[in-house]
């Protein structure tokens, strides 16, 4: 039985893929939308941070946020892990320290959709060296 | 289930699958199980990144990392540092050769830098045997547009527009050979997919057949529609197991879907495709002795006219179009005939393949803008040669077949 009867079935069943693989598309061009990046070293992924990474991607997934999820080696904030860096399309990193799911679903609904500043940043404490 | 927050892309091309691409594959899922993050991170053979010489390509995504030259053996390391530590392997990075750097994204890299990729846009992007994935980049979505929305005659009405024309080598306006094949009354038309591909060194069809063979039996059922035939014919040479192999797989899958059967779309259209294998003959790639191989002939040109489009495949009026060629039509439909457009030029716009084969350290598939002046295109390959340090830098451009 053919599954695609009308134009209106492939529309659907595009939308119901396309999670499939946004991965792929949102890493084509992740500077166009918010990037998370999770602290994964020993001492980050001994506090949680596989638990917070999977919390993200399932969380920016359920409501359809597209975001970028990247672990990424020791930040060197061991005292705050889990650590992330979040960084908003256009503006500047912010790193937040010892996330848990509550932070986390915080950092999403105040700092990511409203743009309001939470509780737990670290201050940038370092300069890049390009 | 949790939701996937990586996946390997791994080329599944036939030069990378040459290099052992398969076994990679299999070294990494058990790597993966190994470390329990089977649930996590997906593998996925994709078609061909395109640049052959560094294979075989394995690219991490969302971070979009570039491994090249990967072994088997390494495997398990890019998954306990990648995927583990989220640390990148270095010595799996691509080294620019110019400033001795390693670059992890291929967007910044020489060779990728100034492509621009329509028929490719698949390519080392989906896993070409999984229909779905196809779908969920617009996949068929130019047929339905067509088959729906639109009258045959716009259809071909937009493809003028665009100024494709066939990439098999000819030149000749697609749109105006299809408008011919139209006009032609008969009770029975054929599109015929030439995969014939003879020229030596040459494997862009090749690369799209094994990296997005949907796209091509959407535009043949699109060519389909526009002429009025039901029954698509791809010759394809033996020679190609896998683009074959996936071809098949293709086919079935879109047979099971019902955008390749009858009554596509609700719309009372039927379209069917089937394979016929060439014997790897360089004149069948010439369309009248390609027809004639396909009716049980010898491979011979005849002179035309006729030509195929009034008197074709078993003398029906046959529209013969290369496989680059179709890979072409669905972006034209869904995104205009201007998509192609990156230059003021107005002929000829598209976007163009140069297969890069032989004696390079660079050799692979790259696409420029086809109206590119073959000063600017000589100055880039150029470019890219001597970034790439070639003992041979780039002196010569040929624009014909290699043959």
């Amino acid at each position: 039985m053919a599954k695609v009867k009308t134009l209106d079935d492939l529309r659907k069943m595009k939308d119901q893929l396309k999670s499939k693989i946004s991965l792929r598309e949102n890493g084509e061009n992740p500077e166009s939308m918010v990037q998370i990046k999770v602290s994964m070293s020993t001492c980050g992924i001994a506090s949680g941070a596989k638990e917070i990474m999977g919390f993200f991607v399932d969380e920016f997934d359920n409501q359809g946020l597209d975001a970028v999820v990247t672990q990424t080696g020791c930040m060197g904030y061991c005292y705050a892990e889990p650590t992330i860096e979040v960084t908003k399309p256009g503006e500047k990193p912010l790193v937040f320290g010892n996330v848990t799911t509550d932070k986390a679903m915080e950092i999403i609904e105040k700092y990511i959709k409203e743009g309001e500043l939470v509780d737990g940043i670290i201050p940038d404490s370092y300069e890049t060296i390009e | 289930m949790g939701k996937f927050k990586s996946h390997i892309l791994v080329c599944g091309g036939t030069g990378c699958r040459a290099s052992r691409g398969e076994e990679i594959v299999e070294n990494l899922q058990a790597a993966l199980q190994e470390n329990g993050l089977h649930k996590e991170v997906q593998v996925v053979r994709t078609g061909c990144f395109g640049f052959c010489e560094k294979g075989p390509v394995v690219k991490m995504v969302p971070d979009n990392t570039f491994y090249v030259h990967v072994e088997p053996e390494d495997a398990s390391e890019l998954v306990l540092e990648h995927m583990v530590k989220g640390r990148k392997v270095e010595r799996l990075l691509y080294l620019d050769p110019e400033t001795k750097e390693r670059i992890s994204d291929s967007k910044h890299m020489g060779f990728y830098k100034k492509q621009y990729r329509i028929a490719l846009r698949n390519c080392g992007f989906i896993n070409p045997e999984n229909i779905d994935e196809y779908i969920a980049r617009d996949g068929y979505a130019a047929l339905g547009k067509a088959l729906v929305d639109m009258q045959p005659d716009a259809v071909i009405q937009m493809i003028k527009a665009s100024g494709l024309r066939g990439r098999g080598g000819g030149g000749f306006p697609t749109g105006l050979k299809w408008e011919l094949t139209r006009k032609s009354v008969a009770d029975q038309k054929y599109v015929v997919c030439n995969a014939d591909e003879g020229d030596p060194g040459a494997f862009m069809d090749r690369s799209i057949l094994e990296g997005d063979p949907h796209s091509v039996l959407e535009a043949m059922a699109i060519c389909g529609y526009c002429i009025g035939a039901d029954t698509g014919l791809i010759y394809i040479r033996a020679e190609y197991p896998l683009a074959i192999q996936r071809l098949k797989t293709a086919i079935d899958q879109a047979r099971d879907y019902g955008v390749l059967g009858n009554d596509i779309f609700g719309t009372g259209f039927n379209f069917d495709v089937e394979i016929r294998y060439g014997a790897g003959a360089f004149v069948c790639g010439e369309e009248t002795a390609l027809i004639h191989s396909m009716e049980g002939l010898r491979g011979e040109p005849t002179v035309k006219p006729p030509f195929p489009a009034e008197r074709g495949y078993k003398d029906k009026p046959t529209n013969v179009n290369n496989v680059e060629t179709l890979a072409n039509i669905a972006p034209i439909l869904l995104k205009g005939s201007e998509c192609s457009v990156r230059s003021v030029m107005k002929r000829a716009k598209e976007p163009r393949f140069l297969p890069w084969p032989g004696r390079s350290t660079m050799w692979g598939l790259l696409r420029y803008p086809w109206a590119l002046p073959c000063a600017k295109l000589f100055l880039i390959l150029a470019e890219v040669s001597k970034a790439a340090k070639s003992s041979r830098p780039c002196r010569r451009v040929d624009l014909r077949g290699a043959a």
